[in-house]
């Protein structure tokens, strides 16, 4: 019998090892990614933002509708020129795949931004500035400045742009933001290059 | 039936004896020291409470140990989001003068690995300092002494509490010396490739509503511009 309680130690062990080793302890949620392959190599994709729905927050020194509408939002002097925002980014089936921060700012020392990090938790995050100022078409035109895991290697233009909704349905929503990407891998340039 | 009985504690055991391993396991305990404390570069510091009822927002999918603030933010329900947090909090230097807002986005990653002392999440963050310029971070955290050291032991304590002192850096990639990934992205900092680590202070956790005192600090290195230059030479 006490063979059997040693033999039953070690099976416990390896059961446990094994479990450990071969389950995951996070399996994130993957949507698929809706990707447009470009002739030039790259890729574009393109996201959306459903306002109000998806909107998580609105900090600004004296909004009036603040969002979450109990936000206590700091009132300093220094953040008077910042608007912060959060939001959930769906891809374009309508599904929500992350989450983005837009930060649009001026000061007369650094400057004024317009800033996006789109978090997108199964694959990655990219770190977005945008030019402040807007074309005729009202699309904003913008660079990725940085990207994390599946974006790493990626660089190029992303543009985003509001789009009013002209339904006439009570549920509607007021509008989207469109946000579309279109990347580069940085390693098949120098490829391009070399070649 | 007494073989099978004593098969069945056997294995009971030899589970018991695994996590125990893994719970006391020396070669997982990491060095507390920053990678940054030796440097003769500037360093931002910048402050937080970790804590989410003193941050200006934080919001994860609802049914997790720490409340969504304030009570009406939208939660992260959906599947994809389910394992993500998202955090705003006033920034503060090291004289406790606010001097920016942060916005953080952390999620469970892959790459957690409990057999390895890994628990780790995938955050950025997304920061303006107003007049200095804005910046991203990019790291990985390792919580796996958080959870040995405050976690377990709040569940273990009868009043389901832990009180204490307990500093650890959280940073643990993507940089070969386990710092994070800062970008600059206008401003002062407009251009600027450096590193940073995030570290956490606590003194108190409750197994109800998690860390109940606990602040955190995200240390960026400057580089000189010397330095910058030399490299480029």
């Amino acid at each position: 019998m006490f063979r059997t309680f040693i033999a039953g130690i070690l099976l416990g062990l390896a059961v446990a090892g094994a479990a450990l080793y071969y389950v995951p302890a996070v399996d994130q949620f993957r949507e698929h990614s809706l990707i447009v392959v470009q002739p030039n190599g790259g890729n574009s994709e393109s996201f959306h933002i459903n306002v109000p729905t998806d909107r998580i927050l609105i900090g600004a020194p004296a909004q009036q509708n603040p969002l979450p509408t109990d936000l206590d939002w700091p009132s300093d002097e220094q953040f008077a020129n910042l608007r912060s925002e959060l939001f959930k980014i769906r891809n374009s089936k309508d599904a929500v795949v992350g989450l983005g921060s837009r930060l649009a700012a001026s000061h007369p020392d650094s400057g004024d931004i317009i800033e996006w990090v789109l978090h997108l938790p199964a694959r990655g995050s990219v770190y977005i500035a945008m030019r402040t100022n807007p074309s005729d078409t009202g699309q904003r035109i913008g660079e990725m400045l940085s990207g994390t895991r599946e974006f790493a290697a990626l660089r190029g233009p992303v543009s985003e742009r509001w789009v009013a909704n002209t339904s006439d349905s009570e549920d509607a929503s007021s509008g989207r933001i469109n946000l579309l990407t279109a990347f580069v891998s940085t390693k098949f340039e120098v490829e391009e290059v070399v070649e | 039936m007494k073989y099978l009985l004593s098969l069945v504690v056997g294995m009971l055991a030899g589970v018991a004896i695994f996590f125990a391993f893994l719970y006391y396991n020396p070669l997982t305990t990491r060095n507390t020291l920053s990678p940054l404390s030796v440097t003769d570069n500037d360093l931002i510091s910048l402050n937080y409470s970790a804590v989410a009822a003193d941050s200006l927002l934080y919001t994860n999918d609802g049914e997790s140990q720490i409340a969504p603030h304030p009570a009406k933010v939208l939660q992260l329900w959906e599947p994809s989001i389910r394992n993500t947090r998202a955090m705003a909090t006033v920034l503060f230097d090291s004289r406790s003068q606010r001097v920016g807002i942060g916005i953080k986005f952390s999620s469970d990653s892959e790459r957690t690995s409990i057999l390895n002392g890994k628990m780790i999440v995938d955050s950025v963050w997304h920061i303006y300092l107003p007049g200095r310029g804005s910046l991203f971070v990019e790291q990985s955290e390792n919580y796996w002494r958080y959870l040995r050291d405050i976690v377990i032991p709040a569940h273990w304590n009868s009043g389901n509490n832990w009180r204490g002192i307990w500093n650890g850096n959280i940073t643990d990639g993507p940089g070969a010396l386990g710092t994070a990934k800062v970008i600059g992205g206008s401003g002062n900092f407009l251009g600027l490739e450096t590193e940073g680590v995030e570290s956490l202070a606590a003194k108190a956790y409750t197994v109800e509503a998690g860390p109940v005192a606990m602040s955190g600090e995200l240390v960026i290195e400057l580089p000189r511009p010397d330095t910058a230059i030399a490299s480029d030479l």
